[in-house]
């Protein structure tokens, strides 16, 4: 047998010579497969890590339905399908537990609603300070299916229980000097871990002409679907004025004040050119950075028509007769 | 643009860029699927896919000043492929906020004029387009390589541009816009203090 080799080809000069894949190409092979998993997996896991929040709400959860309240719809009640649980309870804005929409939910066991009590002072006859339970007990609790519409282009249709803010005020007896009504949220970064960061002015206040507070719209929730208010939606007090943007219906109140002069509401410091102090919905003045007309109902790809005090216009529109709500947004 | 010589033996890096940099597509259709981008999807993914493109942006703009720094030649060797996937995840972005306005383009236009956060957005992807067609060897050997190296420098406008789109469509928490401007700022610093030794570097130095 001839040796059939070039001179270069004994194995000794093709290790010199070639690279070595050329002398291992298995070995090559299994090395460069390693390092382009570990090299993918560590970019795409990096992406992930820095880019990915993922939704609060498990599979589970998502298959727990409202129940609309047993009676007919009311003159104030919505007709339209409720926002299901799991969605309600889990993609909230309550900076006090984060900025993210998922973080109300996942902090929300911090917040201690028992006991409670309620400061209600300023221009009223009946100044007090009253038992969360006590104040629910004054007054026989409703259903009310409203929608709620965020600043942000999405709303949801909620089934609140609790009483008309209306029937709370009339109790304490305001003064002829009362204008408006102030509300002001809890302080405490241990119950409310995100008020560590200054991300707004704490405690988180919010406020009503006292004429939009004593209309029957206006409403104060104590629950949801029927059962306690969870923290993440406000408990164990909340307000809901459903023709304004959703951050005017402050969460976990703590003290009702009412006064002469306009309160200074924490939106419309933070942001004045943004949020004002009336925010009713009005699809004809877009936000600066994104149009009001549409919205997305949660729970729906598409996006629907936003309606004029959020379809509430027929109730409240007389409340801002002569206004001009492009100037008082 | 470096080639990449077939016996360096990184001949699998850019691939293992490319899989890597699409896995979180991946990721995004199975939580789409699943439920897990939450109660407002396109919100989500819209963020999502955002993100991505500034965090490959950056990435793509790291590769250069860490090769200075380190004097490591592999960075060079993604930076085109970090580039294209943050393209890609532009469009994306651009997609699913078309897709959100129902295709209206009447709509898009509104906003591109009207509203400067969506004007930087746009202007962003629209100065990423010409980078991403001039992506291949061909189009380097065209425009030629000082001219081709000057049009992509439109990679720190769109950089740029980005954040500020970023941190315009963020509503209060400003923290992670300005991370990433710091960052993209600590990049923009390198390269400028390398130039400067390099240049006197670069004149013929008589030796002692």
């Amino acid at each position: 047998m001839t040796d059939p080799r070039t001179p270069h080809d004994s194995p000794e000069e093709r290790r010199i010579l070639a690279p070595d894949s050329a002398v291992h190409p298995r070995r090559e092979f299994l090395r460069s497969a390693a390092l382009f998993t570990v090299t993918a997996g560590a970019l795409g896991g990096g992406l992930e890590l820095l880019t990915r929040r993922p939704g609060a709400g498990s599979a589970e959860a998502q298959g727990v339905p409202f129940t609309r309240p047993a009676r007919p719809l009311g003159p104030y009640d919505t007709a339209e399908p409720i926002t299901p649980y799991a969605q309600a309870t889990t993609y909230n804005n309550f900076y006090e537990f984060g900025t993210d929409k998922s973080d109300p939910a996942r902090m929300a066991a911090t917040l201690r609603p028992r006991p409670w009590t309620v400061r209600i002072d300023g221009e009223v006859r009946k100044a007090q300070t009253v038992d969360m339970d006590t104040l629910q007990s004054w007054f026989p609790l409703e259903d009310r299916v409203y929608r709620m519409r965020c600043v942000e282009g999405w709303s949801m249709v909620m089934p609140w229980l609790g009483f008309p803010l209306a029937s709370l005020i009339r109790r304490v007896e305001p003064t002829s000097k009362a204008r408006y009504v102030q509300f002001t949220a809890l302080l405490d970064p241990k119950q409310l871990p995100g008020q560590r960061q200054q991300v707004l002015e704490w405690p988180y206040v919010e406020g009503l002409r006292l004429d939009e507070a004593l209309h029957p719209l206006a409403f104060m929730a104590v629950g949801l679907d029927g059962r306690v208010l969870p923290g993440q939606n406000g408990a164990p007090l909340r307000l809901a004025v459903p023709w304004k943007y959703g951050f005017k219906s402050i969460k976990s109140i703590v003290r009702i004040t009412l006064t002469e002069k306009q309160p200074r509401t924490t939106w419309a410091l933070a942001a004045p050119q943004e949020y004002g102090f009336y925010a009713n919905v009005n699809p004809g003045v877009p936000h600066p950075r994104w149009s009001q007309a549409t919205e997305r109902r949660i729970g729906e790809l598409g996006r629907r028509k936003t309606l004029p005090f959020n379809g509430y216009a027929e109730q409240v529109a007389g409340l801002y007769k002569g206004m001009d709500l492009r100037k008082f947004y | 643009m470096s080639r990449t010589p077939r016996r360096s033996g990184l001949s699998w890096l850019p691939p293992a860029i490319l899989a890597g940099g699409l896995l979180p597509v991946a990721v995004l259709l199975l939580d789409a699927a699943t439920g897990g981008l939450g109660a407002n999807p396109i919100q989500r993914a819209t963020l999502q896919t955002g993100l991505l493109t500034l965090t490959l942006l950056v990435l793509s703009l790291a590769c250069t000043p860490l090769r200075l720094l380190t004097g490591w030649t592999w960075p060079a060797r993604i930076r085109k492929t970090l580039g294209l996937l943050a393209f890609g995840y532009a469009v994306l972005h651009f997609l699913i906020y078309l897709f959100d306005h129902g295709f209206d383009l009447g709509l898009m236009t509104d906003d591109v004029v009207k509203r400067p956060f969506i004007t930087a957005g746009f202007t962003a992807l629209l100065l990423l387009l010409p980078l991403a067609l001039t992506s291949t060897p061909r189009a380097v050997t065209r425009l030629g390589f000082q001219r081709w190296t000057r049009l992509h420098q439109l990679a720190y406008a769109a950089v740029s541009v980005g954040v500020l789109h970023y941190y315009w469509g963020v509503k209060k928490d400003h923290t992670p816009p300005l991370i990433y401007a710091g960052v993209i700022a600590a990049l923009f610093l390198v390269r400028f203090l390398w130039r400067r030794p390099a240049r006197r570097a670069a004149r013929p130095v008589p030796r002692p």
